[in-house]
């Protein structure tokens, strides 16, 4: 018997079932394909400009910090000027996304660097897949266009959402994964993300920055 | 079996903590903090109580399809170019992990919080053979420079003050310099950030916990405040998901329901900072992340608490809310429940993997005030499960002699209430007017264990049954 094997007849032991119980096969076959709804706080469930008013109050509420722009076109002068409030250097790092590339980041005095982070740089713009409203969370998920380590290794993390992909509730952005990659099939990596990095492993107290960016700034974005 | 344990010395344990005046300072912040985030975040919630039926429903219902939800799982991991193995042990888990790393010639490992890999031992492993594993989480790393085992499963460090961290980072960092000031928190922090971010480039492999495993898309998940445990994952050439069985859920609708639980009940958050979904490794045209991906599936004793009544204890998401609500965790700290996991569920969990001869103290450790089950986010009935363990103890003769005859001397007035009534009603009538003067005793023949530490209230003179009788005849009257 290997070792797999084993692992599984020991739980169905347990469980008095030999796992051939066409029932129990069936019961779990349906759970996994239809995939039902529990219970959605009815918090997020607001649409038009009371949800991106419950997006941008909960994601401040963890500490990020929210900012609304009218077009894609006013991108990175809105970034431009956030890293400048902040006596930030003038440095971008970004993957190769389509709805960045066409920013006018020319417009700028930006210097702007693409791909993977090898853990040197300081600021880092990633396009997010969408917002949740219930939490004010961010969702990304991982690929060339938006490489997972632009989410963790830079001090300054910024996010661009398109005000139109922020959903009422997690369900609603799982349909939406489902929709771009298929049933049952997941980008490697999926970030939610709510607010920046912290810790409070000494003495319970909070502090800001522990592995991950000091600083997630949103940029919400009207079209 | 696995790591060192110092259960059976609980009593030991506990004594020498409430002695301990660094640590008791350090659980005042267990009291302070932890109760009332929990309370407000769940006031903020209005679905927040049918959220946690909710919770428990879904587990109970992985729990009694687990074969073939980890059937399913495994497919599905497969079908994504990951890699599932089956441990039935400790020592297969230890094995296959070591094995990985060989493969994968790894000198350094980092590695994400994980319980399991202390229930393990895995980090003792890997250092016998030469594999330097490095904790990532900021109190993991702290616990790990000191040698110890963590405290508590979230907060690992909360035993700690700064003042400790401070005289350990000196103590390890000495390529910084010495003379650097380190007197805040925020400098500790800074520091374990630049230590960490050069071994997190370094790393050959990074091991990671699970909260949840998804079923429906062979999908692991973490959740973490730091960032840690995702640097761990995506920097490495491969990363290892360390999971035990429970920890599968169907779907991704069911995990975002235990989701809106967890944070809420462990620190007070709406979500963790960061909620990481991984499935298989880095796929063709992805600019980054692991190129090899392991999940290691553990037993070690959990599928035997299947179809008992222990089974409710597999339902636990370890959020910590029952240790930080428990009075007893309270007085004497993580480390004198003396293994892996402390408090209330450590006190029903332990003795399921490590045997109730070994670990029986901790199901005594309880005034069952109930607070527990109250917050516990799955409903697990934890006063009644560690009842069950003392009853098992009691039928195994684990318990002192003197307790059993104390219980068996108790058992044969309760059976007998007449008796009964008469007996009390004489102790307490003495006991009531030999008190008369200061209302309480000092000292008591056979219950020095109390009086050492505090007085005995002296009762009135009346029996509590005598008096609701007396009462009741009164309102009726």
């Amino acid at each position: 018997m290997s070792a797999r094997d084993d692992f599984l007849a020991s739980i169905r032991r347990s469980l008095g079932v030999k796992g051939n119980e066409a029932i129990r096969r069936q019961i779990v076959t349906e759970r996994l394909e239809r995939a039902p709804r529990g219970i959605v706080p009815a918090r997020g469930q607001v649409s038009g400009e009371e949800r991106i008013a419950l997006f941008k109050t909960m994601a401040e509420a963890s500490l990020a910090t929210v900012t609304e722009v009218a077009s894609p076109t006013e991108v990175p002068q809105s970034i431009a000027l956030f890293l400048r409030n902040h006596n930030l250097p003038a440095t971008l790092r970004m993957g190769d996304d389509p709805r960045l590339a066409a920013m006018p980041w020319t417009e700028t005095t930006l210097e702007i660097a693409h791909g993977p982070s090898e853990g040197t740089d300081l600021n880092a713009v990633t396009h997010a897949f969408g917002g949740v409203a219930e939490t004010g969370t961010v969702a990304l998920v991982s690929g060339h266009e938006n490489p997972s380590t632009l989410n963790f290794l830079p001090d300054n993390h910024i996010v661009v959402v398109s005000a139109k992909d922020i959903a009422s509730d997690y369900e609603s952005v799982w349909n939406r994964v489902r929709f771009a990659y298929g049933k049952g099939s997941m980008p490697r990596t999926v970030n939610w993300i709510t607010g920046p990095s912290r810790s409070g492993d000494i003495e319970q107290t909070l502090l800001l920055g522990a592995h991950g960016p000091r600083r997630l700034h949103i940029v919400v974005v009207r079209d | 079996m696995t790591v060192h344990t110092t259960s059976p010395q609980f009593k030991q344990n506990a004594t020498r903590a409430l002695g301990d005046a660094q640590l008791q300072k350090a659980l005042g912040n267990v009291k302070q903090g932890f109760i009332d985030k929990r309370q407000k975040a769940a006031e903020a919630l209005p679905e927040f109580e049918a959220l946690r039926d909710s919770a428990r429903d879904i587990k109970n219902h992985t729990l009694e399809h687990l074969d073939l939800y980890l059937e399913a799982y495994e497919e599905k991991v497969t079908a994504s170019g990951g890699h599932v193995h089956f441990a039935r042990n400790a020592e297969d888990a230890r094995e296959i992990i070591l094995g990985i790393c060989r493969e994968a010639g790894a000198k350094t490992v980092t590695k994400g919080k994980s319980m399991i890999s202390e229930e393990i031992g895995i980090n003792h492993h890997l250092e016998a053979h030469g594999i330097r594993p490095v904790e990532t989480d900021l109190g993991e790393y702290i616990i790990q420079l000191r040698n110890e085992m963590p405290s508590h499963i979230i907060a690992p460090a909360v035993h700690l003050n700064a003042t400790q961290v401070e005289q350990d980072f000196r103590r390890v960092h000495r390529h910084l310099d010495a003379k650097r000031d380190l007197s805040e928190p925020v400098q500790l922090l800074t520091e374990a950030r630049s230590v960490l971010r050069e071994r997190f480039l370094a790393a050959d492999v990074g091991i990671t916990g699970a909260n949840f495993l998804v079923a429906e898309t062979g999908t692991s998940i973490i959740v973490t405040n730091e960032g840690n445990g995702d640097l761990t994952q995506i920097l490495p050439k491969t990363h290892i998901v360390l999971a035990s069985i429970e920890k599968l859920v169907p779907t991704l609708e069911d995990v975002s329901q235990l989701l809106r639980v967890l944070a809420r009940s462990a620190t007070g958050q709406e979500l963790s900072v960061y909620t990481t979904f991984s499935t298989g490794p880095r796929r063709s045209g992805d600019a980054d992340g692991p190129e090899n991906y392991h999940v290691v599936i553990l037993d070690n004793g959990r599928s035997s608490m299947l179809g008992t009544s222990f089974e409710e204890m597999l339902r636990c998401i370890r959020c910590g809310a029952c240790m930080n609500h428990c009075p007893v965790y309270h007085a004497v700290g993580g480390h004198a429940y003396g293994w892996v996991y402390p408090g209330p569920m450590g006190a029903v969990l332990t003795p399921s993997l490590i045997g109730v001869d070994k670990a029986g103290h901790l199901p005594n450790a309880s005034t069952f005030c109930g607070r527990c089950e109250s917050v516990c986010p799955v409903r697990i009935p934890l006063p009644k499960l560690m009842r069950h363990w003392r009853e098992r103890e009691f039928e195994r003769h684990l318990t002192p002699a003197t307790v059993r005859s104390g219980l068996n001397l108790w058992g044969f007035f309760a059976k007998r209430p007449a008796l009964y009534r008469l007996a009390t009603r004489a102790a307490m009538g003495a006991m009531g007017l030999a008190g008369r003067r200061h209302g309480r005793f000092a000292w008591l023949p056979m219950a020095k264990g109390w009086t050492k530490h505090r007085d005995f209230p002296a009762p009135q003179g009346e029996t509590f049954q005598a008096r609701w009788q007396r009462e009741r005849k009164d309102k009726t009257a």
